[in-house]
């Protein structure tokens, strides 16, 4: 299954947003939130980053879905053949990107999943 | 340059940061979100212990290690933008001993090629890239024209100034600034700021070197 990994300034607003699409998908999707800085702060950590990419990684390739700012950067230096930066909505990308994961479907339409959320009107 | 001038260019630039490092923040909370000069000075803090305790013999390696630890230790956009130009230039610098200024000029072409890369930033966007890219053009201009070493220098640390006094009228096209609209015109963009600090320590480290080889 494709590995999703949320990165955010703020640690709580990654892992509830990882939360809430854990609940709303019916399988374990491999997924991971890596937000803030080591020590708990505001800001992203390419440490915890890597981490998280290595946790969720089954060999089917990993998204890295970017809040905004330097979060964005901090995904970009971990692109990589099997890893990619999807520029997409945080909630509604990741909700898209996780049910698609949840499917089966490979890295390449878990990532066109996520984008399509771009283009989804609320009403 | 050898490995030293290196090393001093490090030590002038966190020097300068801790110097000015309320005026970065005062500039930072004007358009962006006031940790601009905290941020680069834990990372730079940062960069000079990771240089005591693991000393580099080549300039290549010395800018690759500067750069590793600054994405590591930064935290906001700031670290992997300085992070990813100082290990692209020192990437370009490969494990040559010295380094000509020409060699330089090419390096930090090479170092401003992936700030451009990772930001996306063009000039004109009121970002880093404003002060980085005139510098760099500068430095090339003046080995093209045959100038010493201390003049093409102080020509890209004048460059580097100039363009980042020029970001004040500029409307923000990235970044969190852009966010403001026309708001943001009427500002200096910090990443400008701390960016032409960076020339103006090179230009530092290198006439300090000379002297203290007597020349």
């Amino acid at each position: 299954m494709v590995g999703i990994v949320l990165i955010s300034h703020s640690g709580p607003l990654a892992a509830e947003v990882a939360a809430l699409a854990a609940r709303i998908c019916a399988v374990d999707v491999p997924l991971g939130a890596a937000g803030g800085t080591e020590d708990g702060g505001l800001g992203s950590s390419p440490e915890l980053v890597a981490a998280m990419i290595e946790r969720v990684d089954q060999g089917d390739g990993v998204i890295l879905i970017p809040d905004l700012g330097g979060s964005v950067l901090t995904a970009r230096l971990f692109e990589a053949p099997g890893v990619v930066v999807a520029d997409v909505p945080f909630v509604e990308g990741t909700i898209a990107a996780v049910i698609s994961a949840s499917a089966g479907a490979p890295l390449r339409a878990v990532l066109a999943a996520a984008e399509d959320a771009r283009r989804f009107r609320k009403f | 340059m050898d490995t030293a001038v290196f090393a001093r260019w490090i030590g002038e630039i966190a020097a300068a940061v801790r110097a000015d490092k309320d005026r970065l923040t005062r500039l930072d909370a004007a358009i962006g979100d006031a940790d601009h000069g905290a941020n680069l000075e834990r990372g730079f803090d940062a960069v000079v212990r990771a240089l005591a305790d693991d000393s580099p013999d080549t300039p290549g390696a010395l800018l690759g290690l500067v750069g590793n630890t600054l994405i590591r230790r930064v935290g906001g956009a700031s670290g992997p933008l300085y992070g990813t130009a100082f290990r692209e230039a020192g990437k370009a610098l490969g494990d040559a001993r010295t380094v000509s200024t020409a060699d330089l000029a090419r390096a930090l072409e090479a170092g401003l090629a992936g700030v451009r890369r990772l930001g996306g930033a063009a000039e004109g966007d009121k970002t880093m890239v404003d002060a980085i890219a005139p510098a760099v053009r500068a430095l090339a201009e003046a080995v093209r024209d045959g100038s010493g070493q201390r003049e093409a220098l102080g020509a890209a640390a004048s460059a580097a100034l100039a363009g980042a006094e020029a970001t004040i009228p500029m409307r923000a096209g990235k970044g969190r600034a852009s966010y403001l609209g026309p708001r943001s015109v009427g500002h200096e963009d910090p990443g400008a700021a701390s960016a032409a600090l960076v020339f103006a320590a090179l230009c530092a480290a290198e006439a300090a070197s000379d002297e203290s080889r007597g020349g």
